[in-house]
């Protein structure tokens, strides 16, 4: 009776077991299924536009196939490296003052309510100017070569950082402001203890999108005002013809932009984890 | 009476000054260690009433005074806990609980040397209010109840004077509440600051306080003035008892009256 007993339960347990052990490998192929979809994706789209360029006959000059596109890779694949390296290190050089500056703006904007009343329809007005437009001026004032580069990305990629940090200031909850000011606290206070923790998630959120502006702009530049970069080695394609090798610059510079996001992305979680585990509004 | 607290005749706009205002010839006095509790129609100045006496606004006309003297900046002495418990999500439990003596003296300059000693100042009050332990887990790791609680320890670490709580307990269940108003009945008990109290619910006024305000509809003042004299420490009996019920009932009615002039 008892033994009986126990050995449906042990039964039931190891449906139980099973059932559990199922949904675990079940989650693990899903897990795996979406570790793979952007690659998936990726090839998908590939085949898809070389299958539309054979089926519809589509001239190379008009849109190479991506087994052209490969060649051209393989054939000019130091001068594609060299270039590359070249725009990433003008991009990082432009974003990098673009952090100092935009950080230390969006201080001040988020700190004093005169600074961001002045300021704000100035950045605003600025933010709006094509920066393609920029760029021959900044070739007259300093010539062909990595300074125009450099302040294009850094000009482009200024605003987003400091309009984010101006708004994880500016958007302190007013009853914390409240419980630290009737403890006597000063502005500077308020402004360490709660303002720039607040706003650093804003901060990491924004370099993913100024990184990518900064990248943007030093290609702008190069293709304009350089010997170097892959702004510059598209310029020299086009102007030969060489559509494949357009291609492939372009191809570098979508591979090059989704790396510098990772990096951005990967160093937003890592620094305000806090943000995301409790649902902070940034 | 020798008032801790009182506000004379105070009338208070926001905006520029020329809007229909938040409270008119508001008075009430308040003395030192005593429980009071402010109650009254939503949106009638209860909150703007504690802003005012912290110093966080000051009125376009009328006297206020904290501790003797006339408020004209924030008061410094006070602590405050809302509805919301405000935690930063930065900073562990415990951390946010120091938050208030990294900015008030003279504890601002000791922290540095003394922390283990602040440390463990900020555990025992933990436990007192039943989060022995807690710490070190951020507010996001804790349930609402628990985050209030934690929010009423970072209004009391410093050991202020004046302690001020703006329906600290609204967003909790009823048995959370009740434990927690034995917390802050027991926390009184034990340190005799002055405490003002804003609450929508009347058995909290009437179990907690030593006076109850009524604040009529916007534009806010004092329409009654009740006195709650039973003996402390109060237990949650009493709220069951008759001359308890009574004076609920009387509240009720003022309120309700404050509500149907408006
Ligand atoms: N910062 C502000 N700016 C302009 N008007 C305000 C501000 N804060 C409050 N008021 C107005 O002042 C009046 C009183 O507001 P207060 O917050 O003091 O009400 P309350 O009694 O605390 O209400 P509740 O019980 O809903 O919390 C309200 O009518 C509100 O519209
Ligand atoms: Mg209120």
């Amino acid at each position: 009776m008892n033994a009986e007993a126990d050995s449906v339960s042990a039964a039931a347990e190891a449906e139980a077991r099973a059932v559990r052990e199922a949904a675990a490998r079940a989650r693990a192929s899903r897990a795996r299924r979406l570790m793979l979809a952007p690659w998936l994706c990726t090839i998908g789209f590939f085949l898809l536009w070389e299958a539309a360029c054979r089926i519809f006959g589509v001239s190379s000059y008009v849109l190479p196939t991506p087994s052209d596109i490969l060649d051209a890779i393989v054939a000019y694949w130091w001068p594609l490296l060299f270039h590359s390296f070249h725009t990433l290190w003008m991009t990082t050089a432009g974003f990098v003052i673009a952090i100092v500056f935009g950080l230390v703006l969006g201080l001040a904007l988020g700190a004093s309510r005169f600074v961001h009343a002045g300021v704000y329809p100035l950045l605003v007005g600025f933010n709006a100017i094509p920066k393609v437009a920029v760029v021959p001026i900044l070739v007259i004032r300093f010539g062909v070569g990595w300074l125009p580069a450099v302040l294009t990305a850094f000009m482009i990629s200024f605003f987003p950082i400091v309009v984010n940090v101006a708004t994880g200031l500016a958007t302190i909850e007013p009853e914390v402001e409240d419980v630290l000011r009737a403890l006597g606290a000063r502005k500077l206070d308020i402004m360490l203890k709660v303002g720039v923790p607040r706003s650093l998630p804003y901060f990491f959120g924004s370099l993913k999108v100024a990184i990518t502006l900064a990248y943007v702009g030093s290609v702008i530049a190069e293709y304009n005002a350089s010997r170097n970069g892959i702004g510059n080695l598209m310029a020299r394609a086009s102007a030969d013809f060489n559509v494949p090798l357009l291609f492939a610059a372009l191809i570098a510079l979508a591979v090059l932009g989704i790396m510098i996001y990772a990096v951005m992305a990967w160093l937003e979680r890592r620094m305000t984890g806090w943000a995301q585990r409790s649902q902070f509004a940034a | 009476m020798n008032a801790f607290v009182a506000l004379k005749d105070v009338t208070h706009a926001y905006g520029s000054g020329d809007g229909f205002p938040a409270v008119e010839h508001l008075s009430l006095s308040i003395a030192e260690g005593e429980f009071a509790a402010v109650v009254g129609p939503s949106g009638c100045g209860k909150s703007t009433l504690m802003k005012l006496a912290t110093g966080l606004q000051f009125p376009r006309a009328g006297t206020i005074l904290v501790g003797g003297a006339p408020v004209t900046e924030p008061v410094r002495i006070a602590g405050m806990a809302f509805q919301n418990p405000t935690l930063l999500p930065w900073r562990t439990t415990l951390e946010n609980l120091l938050l208030p003596l990294e900015i008030v003296e003279p504890h601002r300059s000791r922290l540095k040397r003394e922390r283990a000693a602040y440390v463990s100042r900020a555990e025992q009050l933990l436990a007192k209010v039943g989060l022995a332990g807690q710490g070190g887990k951020y507010p996001w790791e804790l349930s609402g109840g628990m985050q209030q609680r934690a929010s009423l320890c970072r209004a009391l670490i410093h050991e202020p004077r004046l302690l001020l709580l703006d329906e600290p307990f609204g967003a909790l269940d009823a048995f959370t509440r009740e434990e927690l108003w034995c917390v802050i009945r027991d926390l009184h008990a034990e340190r005799r600051m002055t405490v003002v109290l804003v609450t929508h619910d009347l058995r909290e006024a009437v179990f907690l306080a030593d006076r109850i305000f009524c604040m009529s509809a916007r534009p806010g003042r004092v329409v009654a003035e009740r006195v709650v004299d039973f003996p402390r420490p109060r237990d949650l009996e009493i709220t069951y008892t008759k001359a308890f019920i009574d004076i609920v009932h009387e509240l009720r009615g003022h309120i309700a009256d404050a509500r149907k002039t408006a």
